[in-house]
């Protein structure tokens, strides 16, 4: 039966949560208006109706997922994201897998820090609940599902099945439920994919904070003071938004065949460049603490870093991507209800702080070259013009729509070789900053001077040189921007490392977040430049078959194809690939494919073989995700097994075919990177024509191209899964066949049943060859064997050297911790004068 | 000398050589007559093509030819204007590449007969426009 129950208090609570976002910036509003004497109860008045959103909103994401978690397949959103198969922990990725639950996750997590701002700010609660109210209010008419005759306000994820297509079946019967729903993207059943989009969010989310204390202090004239209890979120935001950058290009490294971690795709684009602004922001935001300058440059990039936030989302929810990026977006009619609120959030803005500028104090003193300020300020501008190279390009398809919407025709597309494109900027930029990050942080603690400077960064300097010279040549970094790079790099990691040992002999380490974040960044410049600059194929083929066009032999072939067992020389390494395997619950390692057969019930198997000490013939064994299979590759030197990789890969039907991960070995100094890229398909093989031979017990002949043992047969009493009756003769033929260093035992078996013949044949799957026992010839002592051929198993696999990307990793984990310590110090600070009374 | 100016000057110049570039660097879509024209004029830049699958009257994709070793393919794309061109594609064949709705290639001609792509992007028949309930469970 159709429980529509739980859909219907989804919507109603997602109805509820979208009237309560409006009272609550009503309420608000009044608040900020009201005397002395009204403001109290006001003040409750507006916090009740936000504690109602509160609840509602929780309520949306609790019914939601209570439709996921308990299959309620006549739900669409249950049927299209999730599956019976699937694990509890990826039930929480199907919730994010659609837009609709994306929306529910984000005014989720704005919910949690409305309700942290409330209970930590005494006079910003009104102006900047009000800015949060209206988000919200944006924020749930996303998923509102509201049609008024022909205008639709959101997409519902409560919607049944049965609304959402128009399949026959319904006609029939109504209360139609499938067993089963299409399963989650496999792609996403990763464990990085249950907690990269939350954390995403959370850093799309509090993005708002410091823009709602922005605006605060624009409506209520405190046009410096909003920046102290900001700043702290600033940092957060910041922090959280490049972990989620982070954990979505790691997720990428070891899920995706993209090859690498970062692929310059407008998706991954769309975020940097916020995140790139907003740390500009906070850079600008500490300097006015610090010397009351460069104000209102803080205060267009706050509102800049929330807008791009806004046009990220707009850009890759509203389908304009279409073809111009490889992840596919769907448009479900929301880019127009995008746009209004991209459009609202930057007028308020612009006209706030239009209306404020006169008023705004800037210092007209000229920064001097020997001031932080002015460094800051280049840093800051770096910073800014990197987002603009990039968001520029990523624009051409909305400049396209913008166009062709005033009907002209624009052809542009974005640039065939997007990673060659960003990287020539990019690299220089990267450069210019990390120069900067280590001149700057000797003006931040001390005054300098010309003489000061060059006392001061000498040492750094030359140690600096020594290494990245040790560097550049124990490495083999011939490439001049990558040597430049590589002094650049090692320079703010010594000059940081220098300041930090300063501040931790005054134990002051509560100081050092900024220090820790540059050595993190300047680490992370120096394993990009290595892991991408000097990733190497080694997969190239040199099959040395030639090809019917000439320019065809000139082209690198970046991939192997390798038969099962068949040794193939690969740059240092020999491989073999070895066969199929499974993961089977409660063991650690692979189990072959080959040994388990299959049941009726989804993710069982039967072992057709003993296997170690962990299950025996005829056991029941419970697979992991059944669709998904480990290609055993085996890598030697010097004819010693090093080691195996097992990339996975899924052959999905619903999902659109073969789905690969990589699978890697992982060095102190690198990577060894390996997936497949395609494979053979042995379900329903063609078998060729029959192929006829004879042998003698004992004989060695060929089957095919394999040399063939004949050793001799063997008159059964009992033959598996066949009853034997009285009278009946049973013989099976023992033959071995060898493929290179494995031996295969296979036996047919030819019955004798009152005059008839019953022939069981033998199928190897991995040598792609049917063995059937055709005759005996007693007279001759010979037995006839018919041979049918389809394909030898094989994959088609690409391996790649990925140098250093652990530096990039490390440096990525020191810069999160040196925004951590710099959030602590920075709210420390805040906490203070707010509990002077002074905020 | 005031810095100011200076800077400003710096900024804008940095920004106009982002422009120029972006615009110079751009790719365009393109049919294949009109990018066979732009080959005949000396032009190598790579550019998009949208199109689809050549497919039979069953409806079934025709005209994949995967090399021996697997690990490259020719394919015959019909692009938006109908004109059909024979497609290298140096990878070995996407798993779901014959159930795309369109594919994008990003490349450019090699000779009159071969186009060569570098990259492709393909569309697939979305879950979300999928009319059909799998008879699941009937």
């Amino acid at each position: 039966m159709i429980n529509t129950f739980i859909g219907n208090m989804g919507h109603l609570m997602t109805i509820v949560a979208f009237v309560s976002s409006l009272v609550t910036a009503f309420a608000y509003f009044k608040y900020f208006q009201a005397t002395e004497i009204e403001k109290a109860s006001w003040q409750r008045f507006s916090r009740i109706s936000f504690y109602v959103h509160a609840g509602s909103s929780i309520m949306i994401a609790f019914s939601l997922f209570e439709i996921i978690y308990n299959h309620r397949f006549e739900y669409f959103y249950a049927y299209s994201h999730s599956s019976m198969a699937l694990p509890v922990h990826y039930m929480i990725s199907s919730f994010w897998e659609g837009q609709e639950g994306a929306f529910i996750l984000w005014i989720f997590w704005n919910v949690i820090l409305g309700l942290i701002l409330i209970h930590t700010n005494k006079v910003w609660e009104a102006p900047v609940m009000i800015v949060f109210a209206l988000v919200q209010a944006f924020l749930v008419s996303m998923i509102l599902g509201v049609v008024i005759g022909d205008l639709k306000i959101g997409s519902s994820p409560f919607i049944l099945l049965r609304d959402a297509t128009n399949a026959p079946i319904f006609q029939m019967n109504p209360d139609f439920i499938p067993e089963d729903g299409t399963g989650l993207n496999p792609l996403l059943q990763n464990i990085w994919m249950v907690i990269h989009p939350p954390t995403l969010f959370l850093g799309y989310a509090s993005t708002l904070v410091p823009f709602a204390f922005l605006m605060g202090g624009l409506v209520t004239k405190r046009y410096s003071e909003w920046i102290r209890p900001a700043l702290p979120w600033a940092i957060f935001s910041a922090m959280i938004l490049g972990m989620g950058i982070l954990m979505g290009a790691y997720w990428a490294y070891v899920t995706l065949n993209f090859g690498g971690y970062w692929n310059w795709d407008p998706v991954e684009n769309a975020v940097y460049v916020p995140w790139l602004i907003l740390v500009a922001a906070i850079h600008t935001m500490i300097t006015f603490k610090k010397s009351a300058t460069a104000l209102k440059t803080s205060i267009v990039l706050v509102i800049l870093s929330f807008i791009l936030v806004l046009y990220a989302t707009f850009l890759t929810r509203s389908g304009i991507l279409g073809d111009a990026s490889v992840h596919s977006f769907t448009d479900l009619g929301l880019s127009g209800q995008l746009f209004i609120y991209l459009i609202f959030f930057a007028l308020v803005a612009i006209f706030l702080s239009v209306r404020a500028w006169k008023y705004i104090p800037s210092s007209e003193r000229e920064a001097s070259v020997y001031s932080r300020e002015f460094w800051i300020f280049i840093g800051a501008t770096t910073l800014g013009l990197m987002g603009f190279q990039v968001i520029l390009p990523t624009s051409i398809p909305a400049w396209n729509a913008l166009v062709e919407s005033f009907g002209g025709i624009s052809n542009m597309a974005p640039p065939a070789d997007q990673v060659e494109f960003y990287t020539k900027f990019q690299l220089w930029f990267g450069i210019v900053l990390a120069l900067l990050t280590a001149v700057g942080q000797f003006f931040w603690w001390q005054k300098m001077d010309k003489k000061a400077l060059k006392d001061a960064l000498l040492t750094p300097y030359i140690i600096a040189v020594i290494i990245s010279a040790l560097v550049i040549v124990l490495a083999k970094v011939y490439d001049w921007k990558y040597m430049i790079l590589v002094v650049a790099g090692t320079f703010t990691i010594v000059a940081n490392a220098v300041i930090l040992s300063r501040l931790l002999k005054k134990s002051a380490f509560k100081l050092a977040g900024g220090s820790l974040a540059h050595i993190g960044l300047g680490m992370m410049l120096v394993g990009i430049m290595f892991s991408s600059g000097y990733s190497e194929t080694i997969s190239i083929n040199m099959s040395g078959l030639t090809y019917s066009n000439s320019w065809e032999d000139e082209l690198n072939k970046e991939h192997v194809l390798l038969w099962i067992n068949k040794p193939l020389q690969m740059k240092d390494y020999t491989v073999i690939y070895r066969g199929r395997q499974k993961k089977v619950e409660g063991i650690q390692e692979y189990v072959p494919a080959k040994i388990l057969e299959a049941t009726d019930k989804v993710n069982e198997a039967i072992a057709l073989e003993d296997y170690k000490d962990y299950f025996k013939k005829g056991d029941k064994v419970n697979i992991v995700l059944e669709e998904n299979d480990y290609f055993q590759i085996e890598y030697y030197q010097n004819e010693v097994l090093k080691f195996s990789l097992s990339p996975m890969s899924q052959f999905n039907e619903g999902m659109g075919g073969l789905i690969s991960s990589p699978d890697s070995k992982i060095y102190l100094d690198k990577d060894l990177y390996t997936y497949v890229a395609a494979m053979n398909d042995y379900e329903d093989p063609e078998w060729k024509e029959d192929q006829f031979y004879e042998a003698a017990p004992g004989e060695q002949f060929h089957i095919a191209d394999y040399v063939t043992y004949f050793d001799g047969a063997e008159v059964m009493q009992e033959i598996e899964g066949y009853t034997l009756q009285e009278g009946d003769v049973a013989v099976k033929a023992k033959l071995r066949i060898l493929d290179y260093d494995v031996e295969k035992k296979i036996e047919p078996t030819f019955i004798i049943r009152n005059n008839q013949v019953g022939k069981l044949p033998e199928i190897d799957n991995e040598l792609g060859i049917k063995v059937t026992l055709e005759n005996i010839l007693p007279e001759e002592n010979k037995f006839v064997f018919k041979v049918n051929q389809y394909q030898k198993d094989y994959v088609v696999m690409k391996a790649i050297v990925k140098p250093y990307i652990n530096l990039l990793w490390i440096g990525s984990l020191i810069m999160l911790v040196g925004f951590t310590v710099a959030i602590y110090r920075r709210f420390d600070e805040f906490k203070k004068m707010r509990d002077k009374g002074l905020e | 000398m005031k810095k100011g100016p200076l800077i400003g000057i710096g900024i804008i110049a940095v920004a106009i050589v982002i422009i120029m570039t972006s615009i110079g660097d751009a790719s365009s879509y393109e049919t294949f007559d009109t990018a066979w024209e732009m080959k005949e004029d000396g032009n190598d830049k790579a550019i998009h093509v949208v199109g689809q699958l050549k497919k039979d009257t069953s409806g079934e994709v025709t005209g994949l030819n995967v090399r021996d070793d697997k690990t490259s393919f020719t394919f015959v794309l019909v692009d938006n204007d109908g004109t059909e061109q024979e497609v290298f594609y140096n990878e070995p064949v996407p798993a779901d590449f014959t159930r795309s709705e369109s594919v994008v290639v990003i490349g450019s001609y090699k000779n009159e007969e071969i186009f060569i792509a570098d990259k492709i992007l393909m569309k697939c028949p979305s879950k979300y426009q999928e009319t059909e309930v799998q008879a699941a469970g009937m």
